[in-house]
């Protein structure tokens, strides 16, 4: 049976290989992509109209923010389904101990990790508040500020992470975020534009319509990390305790 | 040319890596392996200049979606059946 499902994987293989030929050369000006009058609209454009130096968080937070908007909604409907699916599994079912040892958490490990936790979460503020100048964003460094919060649930235990960042509360901030992602697009239609129209925004910040494009691609952003620190947080505590939040890995 | 060659190195190694994750009967080990996809990806990604994406990938693909893995291995049996 193995064998025999070899040989589609290896037909699909060749067939894949065979159609790759078609690719434009890597850095082609004649390909599809760089031919196309989005990108050099994009290219041309992006540093006059936003001020931001860094294009990919442009495109991301401006030009397709409404598609950025739903791709936080998606991570925190992950983060529920987690939740509804985990909660409740394991009432019953005695706890596997297989694995456990009981022992106090390390000294060499708990100290390392108290003296690189700031350091982690200093790095992640940079990363979300610098993305629009230096690679980074709002799904990175909420992604680093999740990280420090299961670095310390590794190091000493899931109870430990939790009394700095509860559930009720990884959701409420989980929330926040897309309420103030939601909110910028929503403030920026009363001001007279569309819906995400960041330029409209001038009329209340002292700032021209450039860099108030600018400074809300930061609003959006810190809204997406909020929602996905929160919720990297909750996938880790819920999936290590098996949804009973309490005595993790 | 030298970039010719580390391309190269990284897409072999990608491959190797690739069918390594499905081999093992160890479920932890393929996490772990899975990870070093990732990096590899991520180093990929950075010598093509897509900076955002390599970056993207090391925190999202290598870091979290590991750790993830591992923690949701801890509660199955370790072993594969196929």
């Amino acid at each position: 049976m193995k064998l025999f499902s070899l040989i589609p994987v290896f037909v699909i293989g060749v067939l894949l290989l065979w159609a790759g030929q078609d690719f434009p050369k890597w850095g082609d000006v004649e390909s599809p992509a760089s031919k196309s009058p989005v990108s050099s609209h994009f290219i041309a454009n992006t540093g006059v109209d936003t001020e931001v130096p860094n294009m990919v968080t442009a495109v991301l937070a401006d030009y397709r923010g409404f598609d950025t908007m739903f791709e936080t909604v998606v991570v925190f409907i992950a983060g529920m389904a987690v939740i509804a699916i985990l909660r409740g599994s394991s009432v019953g079912r005695p706890r596997r101990k297989d694995h456990e040892v009981e022992a106090e958490p390390d000294l060499i490990v708990t100290n390392t990790v108290r003296l690189i936790v700031p350091v982690i979460q200093i790095f992640a503020f940079y990363v979300l508040a610098h993305g629009h100048v230096s690679p980074g964003g709002g799904f990175q460094g909420g992604v680093l500020m999740g990280a420090s919060f299961i670095l310390i649930a590794l190091s000493w235990d899931l109870e430990k992470a939790m009394s700095r960042f509860p559930i009720e509360r990884c959701l409420f901030v989980a929330a926040m975020g897309i309420v103030l992602y939601g909110g910028i697009g929503l403030l920026s239609m009363m001001l007279g534009g569309e819906f995400l129209d960041y330029a409209e925004l001038e009329k209340i910040l002292p700032v021209s319509r450039e860099m108030a494009r600018y400074h809300a691609m930061l609003g959006v952003e810190i809204g997406v990390g909020f929602t996905v620190a929160a919720i990297m947080f909750v996938l880790y505590a819920n999936l290590a305790s098996e949804g009973r939040l309490k005595q993790g890995l | 040319m030298g970039l010719e060659i580390f391309n190269t190195f990284i897409l072999l190694l990608l491959v190797v890596v690739a069918v390594t994750s499905l081999w093992v009967k160890d479920l932890l080990v393929s996490a772990v392996v899975f990870g070093v996809y990732s990096f590899l990806m991520c180093l990929l990604w950075a010598e093509m200049g897509a900076v955002d994406v390599a970056f993207t990938e090391a925190t999202v693909g290598a870091g979290i979606s590991t750790v993830v893995l591992v923690a949701t291995i801890f509660h199955l049996r370790r072993k594969s059946n196929d």
